[in-house]
């Protein structure tokens, strides 16, 4: 059995461990409620600019631009997103997993990591990293969203990527983070994309739309718009993502250290009183053998 | 009778700015402004840099918009814009601040300047100022 100060010493140990999960877990409780209005918030804009960008583009079938190419793909791209640190239980995991799955099915695909974790994960595993990202703040990044997005889309109109895909987890609540693979170019689906509170008016008619200036320069600045947006998009659905995974990490080890916490303390009481009985039953045995 | 109205929502990328019925709105479009009463015509415009104006019941108000799109379509006018401001919320005193500074930069001329970006900024900072003042 352990001895009393081996015991004390522990139970002294998960109590510090205990104070920081709980701090930790109160921080995250916080963040997460910060992000998670900024996602919400944020959510209606993305869906608008799918809803116009769908209705511009089912009036303009036949116009080319560089953003609707659809090449046979040969060279893909990745971009990976994961949070910077970890302890958030297995979120940045999920997401890795669902990327590395996704990846494998190409060869020789190119990364672009944002977020410390997919950075280590993949440089580790000798994947071609071609930009990586990281140190990424408590909002999303406007300015390192446009990098992002500007080198994605260059690469893309250059032709040197013949598609390119987002990996992400969709914030669905506190306790659900979905990881996702998406189609970030060529943008598709233009014109089937419609939020579903809207699909039912849309049915009725195809209303014929005024477009000023004209289709092809609407379509020129709302498609960098779009896949601006999906970055930005990710990046909050992530954050908020990131908070709420580790704050219920972090509520489940509080949880485990106070179990831990009570077993020993249970351990150490039982071995004190052995060691009581143990000191009487040695008085009594010695006053008995003096008589 | 109550006058006809129309849906007007305000989006940015960070959150929704406005989202109520208004009798008349002026956006400023690509090519010029843009009014729309209800029951307009379906129509999709970029727009530019500007001013919105919107009458509700008998006050009018106005947001600075920087850039974006206005759809259209039965009585709900969408204006998605990078920026938008409505007009109490605009600092005036940083947007002639930021005004004098674009200026400066566009006298300057020196070749490390970027023109573009000078020009941008200055139009934003009228743009907030002519908000805020009306």
């Amino acid at each position: 059995m352990a001895s009393l100060r081996d015991l004390r010493r522990r139970i002294q140990g998960i109590k510090k461990t205990r104070q920081v999960t709980k701090a930790m877990q109160a921080v995250s409780a916080a963040k997460m409620r910060r992000a998670q209005e900024d996602v919400l918030a944020a959510r209606p804009f993305a869906r608008r600019v799918r809803g116009v960008l769908g209705r511009v583009g089912s009036a303009s079938v036949g116009v080319q631009h560089p953003l609707l190419t659809v090449r046979k793909p040969e060279k893909v791209a990745y971009i990976v997103m994961t949070g910077d640190r970890g302890l958030c239980g297995a979120f940045n995991g999920n997401i890795i997993r669902k990327a590395e799955e996704a990846v494998k099915q190409h060869q020789d695909a190119d990364l672009i990591c944002v977020g410390r974790k997919s950075r280590d994960f993949f440089r580790k595993r000798k994947y071609n990293i071609v930009r990586e990202y990281i140190g990424i703040g408590e909002s999303a990044d406007l300015e390192l969203t446009r990098e992002v997005v500007k080198y994605a889309s260059d690469k893309f109109t250059d032709e040197e990527y013949d598609e390119v895909y987002l990996v992400y987890a969709e914030f669905v609540n506190a306790l659900v983070q979905k990881p996702m693979v998406e189609k970030l170019l060529p943008v598709e689906n233009l014109g089937s994309e419609n939020d579903q509170g809207e699909k039912q008016e849309e049915k009725g008619a195809r209303v014929e739309y005024i477009f000023e200036p004209d289709v092809e320069s609407m379509l020129a600045q709302l498609l960098p718009m779009y896949v601006e947006n999906s970055i930005f998009q990710a990046f909050l659905e992530n954050k908020a993502g990131e908070h709420s995974a580790r704050m219920t990490a972090m509520d489940n080890a509080t949880k485990n250290a106070d179990e831990m916490i009570e077993n020993l303390t249970l351990s150490l009481n039982r071995a004190r009183q052995a060691a009581i009985t143990t000191e009487i039953n040695e008085i009594v045995g010695g006053a008995a053998a003096l008589e | 009778m109550a006058e006809k109205n129309q849906r007007l929502e305000i989006v940015t990328p960070e959150r929704m700015i406005l989202d109520e019925d208004v009798r008349f709105v002026v956006v400023p479009g690509e090519e010029g402004e843009l009014g729309f009463l209800p029951d307009h015509a379906p129509l999709v415009s970029s727009l530019k840099t500007g001013v919105l104006r919107l009458q509700k019941d008998s006050e009018t108000s106005s947001i600075a918009i920087h850039g974006g799109f206005v759809e259209v379509r039965g009585s709900r006018v969408t204006v998605l814009a990078s920026i938008a401001e409505k007009a109490n919320e605009i600092d005036l005193s940083r947007a002639q601040d930021a005004k004098q500074r674009a200026q400066q930069r566009l006298e300057q001329k020196a070749s490390e300047v970027d023109i573009d970006r000078a020009q941008t900024a200055l139009k934003r900072a009228l743009t907030r100022e002519k908000a805020a003042e009306q």
